[in-house]
């Protein structure tokens, strides 16, 4: 399955009347939007109300049994994750989901895997060509480590580290595979506001300088406000409302579904 | 050629499709006695799954000692026995050996490693099997030796059957094996389900730390699944040695509860019995029907190898859920 | 104080990614390999060499293998035992089919027959994880047993039912059979262990081993990020087997000189599991002390009460290293379930502070 390059401002991936069940129980009723190149989405709502199995359906997680899901201008079958992520999809996860047995820097390495295609012999002997392909993305993840400031913890084990910083490794793992679209599940939950800061100006500088589709994931309301250029609501999975941050908080049955209606 | 090799194909195609069919309803009563055997053996291994199940559901161990377990607990009945003691009282004192290691594992080994992950737990419980190994041939010597099945009142003898025009043999002990099966599994059954312990068990098994925190004493429920599991191998053992000897040969004969517990479930207590049951009558029907045509002695590996392609088609066991995987 | 790496600086990547970037360990390891290749042939007696040596380098190999698959791919194997014996038994088979071949060629060919068994007997592991994929590996191990001793061609119809390894030179030595010097064994064993372990860590360190990592550490979030897990899986299985199985071909052809089934059955996947386990999962350094500490202490184990003036019956002796290697698993794994070789870190890392208490 070829895919063709989208300029920025065109629709990058676009979901339509998508439906998807566990047995008997429906995550996600007829949800459509569309994520346009560039762009930073939120995709807010209540506990419960399909946002990570949105981005999972996404990445080619979870096939949703009804839709259309149409990425790069090609409609999209039924695939692995991994042919997702060879298109430019990576993403992040709501419990951190890192390689505990292995350091930052391996970790952030790992990101790098699609890129490296140095054939068993070569790695075998860790000579030539792999030993050139090896320290190229060494490179490249270096590049990363600085961006996201965490040289100092390059080769401590990330069981080891606290949670604001397992995030941040994260992101940079997501990061090193240089996506096109990147899924970001709770970037900020459990952190303190330095930290949050810290976070969503990495958010808005990879958006800026690398041109980054980014589709989030986020519960502090402030916070998707001031990042995201538009706003998805989703509620028992279906779609609340749809459109820029101010046309979204001012929609009455979002209101409704946050603060609870009265009877 | 083409007609020959065709020839020789449907002669291999009848060997494996239509003769031992032929075999199974031209003599039945054959087929019965080897359904039986079957049986036997299927509860045998049933007994073993067991012990394993009760640990695993009660502490999420996967107690690779429960067939040492079995031979220790028959070698210590046969072993007190022999000093002159009274076979009930043997019995009783087996019964308190088997409490006393339980509370032993319990403080030396499990006490030590709580919230370990569940491989750790595993290969300490290997350990234990290789020093129980040690410890019981050192105690009681190498040799293989004989069950005091008589002197505990296991009936002797046989019943048989004349149906088809032939004889079936029904072995008192075996009757008497099936009989105890049940009876242990449908305490258990109810022990699990039905009392505090037993949910504080199963409170156990899902999390060590939330049970920790809601006051469940973990050490007290250790020591009591695993005395209850030594009991089960008591009885199995004492079933196992009124067939054949007790030795530790049994030791490698017990890896077969794994493929058990593969098709029946690792938390399932009925369905280590169906398990069993599966596997005996499997390997029995198998080799004597079967296993002529590639050499015999099918039974040491059909119980693994059914279990590998049962688990190809149900990773998740016979009676297990599907697992959506959540991330 | 003397083990430090302060002054050291690197100024590649290359030196960065270094196996042993400290000078000291570069020494020590070259220490090491010196007292291998030049103190033990030239000072060992028989004895040492064919009872301890060339045991532990072979029985280090198979835990190597072993170890990529349970310790960096994380599934757990039982069958290598099995997988042993593949190797052992296509070897013989080899240099009877080919006798003027090289062995040194052979021995390595015939782990391609067991990485080709570890793949069919590993395709279950894409679907199944944990303990029930203990229970597929056990049925490669009962299954191929059961055929070492039903396929009568397998070892040449011998009425023994034993592989009897012939006499083969390379490079004008006898290096098999029994007319061959143990030192000329041990160096052909040597060379080829120190090969297959350099060009472990070299896979483990590159795009392969974080592949086998990622699988073993969170396989959903692998697939997630590119990894294919029938490639990285298989690959494990495949080049652990081959560890494997020329560790099975070398323990016949250049230890015992003669074998049965017995000598692959599952006591000796145990022991390959107890050796990866006690080392340390996922560590190579692991599975030589591993390997040094089961093999090696109960021979020392043998040796002590004659050493003290006791008598003590061979079995008996016997039944108490049982006991002891039971009980020192389970001490280990509750002082360190990382092993001897997290063991060994420790203590590196107390000896660059040491003589202070900080650094």
């Amino acid at each position: 399955m070829s895919t063709q390059d989208v300029m920025p401002g065109d629709v990058l991936l676009n979901l339509e009347n998508v439906s998807l069940s566990f047995g008997g129980v429906k995550a996600i009723k007829n949800v459509g939007f569309d994520i346009i190149k560039g762009e930073v989405r939120a995709i807010i709502g209540p506990n419960g109300a399909g946002k990570t199995s949105m981005l999972n359906v996404i990445n080619g997680f979870y096939h949703p049994q009804e839709g259309v899901i149409t990425y790069k201008n090609v409609q999209r079958s039924k695939m692995k994750p991994y042919v997702a992520a060879s298109q430019g999809i990576s993403r992040t996860f709501q419990n951190v989901a890192l390689f505990k047995g292995m350091s930052t820097l391996d970790n952030i390495m790992a990101g790098r895997t699609l890129k490296m295609h140095k054939n068993f012999f070569w790695q075998m002997l860790r000579f030539g060509p792999a030993l050139q392909e090896e320290m190229a993305h060494r490179r490249k993840v270096e590049e990363v480590i600085d961006f996201l400031e965490i040289a100092h913890i390059r080769r401590t084990p990330v069981g080891r580290l606290p949670y604001g910083l397992q995030k941040r490794v994260e992101l940079a793992r997501a990061l090193a595979m240089e996506p096109e679209l990147l899924l970001l599940d709770e970037p900020m939950a459990g952190m303190n506001l330095e930290e949050k800061e810290d976070m969503s100006r990495y958010i808005l500088e990879v958006n800026a300088e690398f041109g980054t589709t980014i589709a989030l994931i986020e519960h502090d309301i402030r916070v998707v406000m001031d990042l995201s250029d538009r706003v998805v609501v989703l509620n028992y999975g279906e779609k609340l409302a749809d459109g820029t941050p101010q046309e979204v908080s001012s929609n009455q049955a979002v209101i409704d579904a946050y603060l609870g209606v009265g009877h | 050629m083409p007609i020959l090799a065709w020839g020789i194909d449907m002669e291999f195609l009848n060997s494996i499709f239509v003769a031992p069919f032929v075999d199974m309803f031209s003599a039945p009563d054959f087929l019965l006695q080897v359904l039986w055997e079957g049986f036997v053996s299927g509860i045998l291994y049933g007994l073993l799954a067991l012990g394993f199940v009760l640990i695993f559901k009660a502490s999420g161990v996967f107690n690779f000692a429960q067939g040492i377990m079995v031979v220790f607990a028959a070698l210590t009945l046969v072993g007190i026995h022999s000093f002159g003691i009274p076979a009930y009282v043997a019995l009783a004192l087996t019964i308190v050996v088997m409490g006393v290691l339980a509370l032993t594992i319990e403080r030396v080994v499990l006490r030590k490693l709580v919230n370990q992950p569940d491989i750790i737990l595993f290969m300490a419980t290997i350990g234990l099997t290789y020093f129980l190994i040690g410890f019981g041939e050192l105690v009681f010597g190498g040799e293989p030796k004989k069950m005091i099945a008589d002197e505990l009142g296991i009936p002797n003898g046989s019943v048989s059957w004349d149906i088809f025009g032939g004889v079936v043999i029904f072995e008192y002990r075996d009757i008497a094996a099936a009989v105890i099966a049940a009876v242990l599994v449908f305490s258990l059954g109810f022990f699990f389900s039905k009392t505090r312990i037993g949910r504080a068990l199963r409170a156990v098994a899902d999390d060590h730390q939330a049970a920790l925190s809601v006051g469940i004493s973990l050490n007290q429920i250790w020591v009591i699944v695993w005395f209850a599991a030594g009991i089960v191998a008591l009885a199995t053992g004492i079933m196992w040695g009124a067939k054949s000897d007790v030795s530790f040969a049994l030791q490698v004969i017990a890896l077969k509860a794994l493929p058990v517990l593969v098709l029946g479930g690792f938390t399932s207590i009925p369905g280590a019995i169906i398990g069993g049951l599966i596997i005996g009558f499997g390997e029995k029907i198998f080799e004597i029907y079967w296993g002529g045509l590639i050499g015999g002695g099918t039974e040491s590996w059909f119980a693994f190898v059914i279990a590998l392609v049962f688990l190809l088609f149900r990773p998740q066991g016979l009676f297990g859920e599907k697992i959506i995987d959540r991330i | 104080m003397f083990y430090r790496e302060t002054g050291q600086f690197k100024t590649t990547y290359e030196a960065d990614s270094a196996v042993f970037p400290i000078l000291q360990d570069r020494i020590g390891i070259a220490a090491m390999l010196v007292f291998m290749f030049v103190v033990v042939p030239l000072f060992a007696n028989d004895f040492v060499i064919n009872a301890i040596m060339i045991p532990f380098l072979i029985f280090a190999l198979a835990a190597i293998g072993l170890n990529i698959l349970t310790g960096y791919t994380g599934q757990i194997s039982l069958g290598t035992g099995a997988f042993m014996g593949v190797g052992a038994y296509a070897c013989y088979k080899l240099t009877s089919i080919f006798p003027d071949v090289s062995i040194i060629v052979m021995v390595l060919t015939s782990g391609f027959f067991s990485a080709l068994v570890g793949v069919i007997f590993g395709l279950p592991s894409l679907r199944i994880k944990g303990f029930y994929l203990v229970v597929t590996t056990l049925a490669a191990q009962f299954f191929l047993e059961w055929a070492f001793i039903r396929i009568p061609w397998l070892y040449n119809y011998n009425d023994s039912g034993a592989i009897e390894v012939p006499a083969r030179s390379s490079f004008g030595v006898i290096i098999t059979g029994a007319s061959a010097t143990p030192t000329a064994r041990y160096m052909v064993v040597l060379c080829i262990v120190v090969a297959m372990t350099w060009i472990a860590s070299n896979l483990i360190r590159g795009r392969i081993g974080r592949s086998w990592m990622m699988i073993r550490d969170m396989d959903i979030a692998a697939e997630l990020m590119g990894v294919r897990p029938l490639y990285a899986k298989l690959s494990a299985f495949a080049v652990s087997s081959f560890y494997a199985g020329v560790a099975g071909a070398m323990m016949v052809f250049f230890w015992l000189g003669a074998a049965e089934v017995e000598s692959f059955n599952s006591d000796n996947s145990f022991l390959i599991l107890f050796m990866v386990i006690l080392g340390g999962l996922g560590s190579i350094m692991g599975a030589y002390m591993g390997a040094a500490f089961i093999w090696i202490l109960p021979i020392l184990l043998r040796a002590a009460p004659e050493f003290f003036g006791i008598d003590v019956g061979a079995d008996t002796m016997e039944h108490i290293n049982f006991m002891i290697i039971g009980a020192l698993i389970i001490f280990f794994l509750i002082v360190e379930p990382h092993g001897l070789a997290k063991l060994w870190q420790i203590a590196k890392e107390k000896l660059r502070t040491w003589p202070f208490p900080y650094a």
